[in-house]
């Protein structure tokens, strides 16, 4: 009997040996005679594991991981095929408490089904939503994902359905003129790779939802804003087009409906400020990334001045999600103003890095401790930043912060894309508000002025405050800075800067050459 | 590798460029499109091309080449038969991503940014999407994940491997 095993084609799964195990498995499959079928799946994102094996056994699939290539032959000795103990079997993968303990709406395809397989994709599910919305009408898809509390996922949280809303309102021009859906896909941020994860896992899940979107705001074309550091996401995204285009999914005759939408993926070419949407609809027109000035918001004058409605890749991946099980399904996960699932990615010095998806609400400290298992190297846990780089630093005092937009803001810090990157006590908090206003230097648009010249006066202010000189100077120049460039900067890349500096600065004093804080609580 | 000055993408045909841009409709929009299949071809975004570029899309020289300059991925001048993109993002750094790339670039007594005398072309690199396996980095545009000094010569030396095969 053929044995079916799975290995994920995931590029993070690859950058630590996954394609060199499946060529191990292969060649001692042909030199020992075994029948089996190796299959390549996404990562289920438990990344400490990767290279994760699978085998379907009778009980389900045995998960074996981290494998090497140098394990594989020890490992079909001791009855890998059969899913027998061996020091690397972690058990059924789907009770591996990392995975089982959460709540995967948005990602409960990723790592069980290839992600080009379109059959496996409907059979677990797939294409309900957009099925739904083919018999709903713009105005009643809106609704559903008014009423599903959903929020944009990209970092600012906007009301996915306000949006929605703004850009089916917006009349379609004398010339009958389109309107654009564009997908951003960017993810700059460091400790993020969900959207990575996702659409190298089901792509379709993303189409899904942007065809969704286009049938619910009228747009006939969308695009995916793609950063180019994730080459096989890109080509993952570009198969899975032909594919729903071949099954009529996209095109001129959207599942048979007479209703237009097309789909292209745009590469973006490594500036981190075109994540921010008013640059990434320069970059889109094939301009330089700059910042456009607001009003006129995207939904009312977007790609080419039309109106475009714009979502992160976990936005609009949500959506299929809400319409096929219904807006309160999706509502009841969640606190508060923070409705559904958020992809947590936990990310940096942590045992047990990747992704926790769960309903909002869980606190860091579950997620850092209980999911991440602590620190990586083993020494005290000191600072987490939240929210990528331009987010809050927290310490061991705000672990016990509930993961919602709004708890997090009321601990000074943000939400934003979900990335929880942590630190041991070997960080030295001056060096990473530095690094804030040196990433800040590097990555600005060059619009304004308080961004474009605060952020090098902040990184060598820091430099003096690191060579210890005149520190209660430079440390109120830092401030001052910090205010005027969140008070007077034209987007959040100079806007929000000063709050990792600031965390930082608050919360470890000593590490700018003041006085500790006092312990909190 | 070659002459002075005179780079593969100098000879770049004009004839080449212009198939280039017709193959994404000599759209203006498409222009960052065309930079990166360009820099693909040709290792680097060459300054002689962009004329040619410009030309076809109907744009400004000047629009073109300030966009050639935004963008961090474009590469203005050739670059050594491996290169090294580290990621000094956060993530990474909480890992020891900094004294990783301090020791890659004193080994080689050189820059960020610059090629080393053994052929190493060493780039700094904002977040990979990779941040769970950190240190991360990419030879030759190829991720790797878990990333030590060892193992990062060992691959380093396996791409002039790979190189001098083709
Ligand atoms: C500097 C900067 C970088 C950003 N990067 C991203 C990004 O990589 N991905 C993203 O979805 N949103 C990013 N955003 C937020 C976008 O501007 C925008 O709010 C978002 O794409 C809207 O989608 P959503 O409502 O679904 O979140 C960034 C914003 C700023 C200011
Ligand atoms: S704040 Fe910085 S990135 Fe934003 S528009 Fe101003 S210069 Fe550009
Ligand atoms: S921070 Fe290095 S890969 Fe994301």
């Amino acid at each position: 009997m053929t044995v079916t095993l799975w290995l994920p084609g995931d590029s993070a799964a690859a950058s630590v040996g996954a394609d060199a195990v499946a060529a191990a498995l292969l060649n001692e499959a042909a030199s020992r005679g075994l029948e089996l079928r190796l299959r390549r799946n996404g990562s289920r994102g438990l990344f400490w594991l990767e290279p994760l094996l699978e085998v379907e056994t009778p009980a389900g699939r045995i998960a074996y991981g981290p494998v090497a290539a140098d394990d594989v032959p020890g490992l079909l000795d001791r009855g890998l095929l059969e899913g027998a103990g061996h020091p690397l079997c972690q058990g059924p993968t789907e009770e591996i408490p990392y995975l089982k303990d959460q709540e995967r709406l948005t990602f409960a395809r990723v790592g069980v089904i290839e992600p080009l397989d379109l059959a496996g994709y409907e059979a677990q599910g797939g294409l309900a939503g957009l099925r739904r919305a083919l018999a709903l009408t713009p105005a009643e898809i809106v609704d559903a994902v008014t009423d599903s509390g959903l929020r944009g996922r990209g970092g600012a949280g906007f009301p996915a359905g306000i949006k929605w809303r703004t850009v089916l309102e917006q009349p379609a021009g004398p010339d009958g003129g389109s309107k654009y859906v564009c997908c951003n896909a960017d993810e700059g941020d460091s400790g993020t790779f969900a959207d990575r994860l996702l659409i190298e896992g089901d792509p379709f899940l993303l189409i899904e939802g942007l065809a969704i979107a286009g049938l619910a705001t009228g747009a006939g074309q969308g695009f995916v804003y793609l950063r180019s550091e994730y080459p096989r996401a890109i080509e993952v995204l570009k198969r899975a087009i032909c594919v729903m285009e071949q099954a009529g999914w996209l095109g001129d005759d959207l599942g048979g409906s007479g209703r237009t939408f097309r789909l292209e993926v745009r590469r973006g070419a490594g500036a981190y400020i075109c994540g921010e949407e008013s640059a990434m609809l320069e970059s889109l027109e094939g301009r330089r990334g700059t910042v456009r000035a607001k009003p006129p918001i995207p939904a009312v004058a977007g790609l080419f001045g039309r109106p475009t409605l714009v979502n992160n890749v976990l936005t609009l991946a949500a959506v299929p999600t809400i319409l096929a099980r219904g807006a309160a399904f999706y509502r009841d996960f969640g606190q508060g103003r923070s409705r559904g699932t958020q992809a947590f990615q936990l990310a940096g010095n942590v045992r047990r890095g990747g992704l926790v998806e769960k309903a909002f609400g869980v606190s860091l400290r579950a997620l850092i401790e209980d999911f991440g298992g602590g620190t990586a190297s083993g020494r005290p846990f000191r600072a987490a930043q939240l929210g990528g780089p331009l987010g809050a630093y927290v310490g061991a005092a705000q672990l016990d912060t509930a993961m919602d937009y709004e708890s997090v803001a009321a601990a000074g810090g943000l939400l934003g894309h979900g990335g929880i990157v942590v630190f041991d006590d070997t960080v030295d908090m001056a060096r990473m508000a530095r690094f804030a206003f040196e990433f800040c230097e590097i990555e600005s648009c060059g619009k304004c002025t308080p961004c474009r010249i605060g952020a090098v006066r902040g990184k060598e202010a820091l430099e003096r405050i690191l060579g210890d000189r005149d520190l209660a100077r430079n440390l109120a120049l830092v401030e001052e800075l910090c205010e005027l460039m969140a008070d007077g900067s034209l987007c959040a890349m100079g806007g929000l800067t000063p709050m990792p500096v600031l965390s930082a600065l608050r919360l470890f004093p000593e590490d700018f050459g003041r006085a500790p804080a006092a312990a909190a609580e | 590798m070659q002459a002075d000055g005179a780079t593969p993408a100098d000879s770049l045909d004009t004839a080449v460029l212009r198939a280039l841009c017709a193959r994404h409709g000599d759209a203006p929009e498409r222009l960052i499109e065309i930079l990166h299949d360009l820099q693909e071809l040709a290792g680097h975004v060459p300054e002689a091309a962009l004329p040619v570029i410009a030309e076809a899309l109907n744009l400004g020289r000047a629009e073109v080449h300030g966009v050639a300059s935004f963008y961090h991925d474009f590469r203005r001048a050739p670059a050594g038969p491996v290169v090294v993109r580290l990621c000094r993002a956060e993530a990474c750094q909480a890992r020891g991503a900094l004294a990783l790339i301090d020791e890659a670039l004193e080994q080689r007594g050189a820059a960020l940014g610059e090629t080393a005398a053994d052929g190493v072309t060493l780039e700094a690199v904002y977040c990979l999407g990779n941040c769970a396996l950190g240190p991360a980095g990419t030879v030759n545009g190829r991720l790797h994940g878990r990333l030590g000094a060892d193992r990062l010569e060992r691959l380093v030396a396996e791409a002039f491997a790979e190189e001098e095969a083709r």
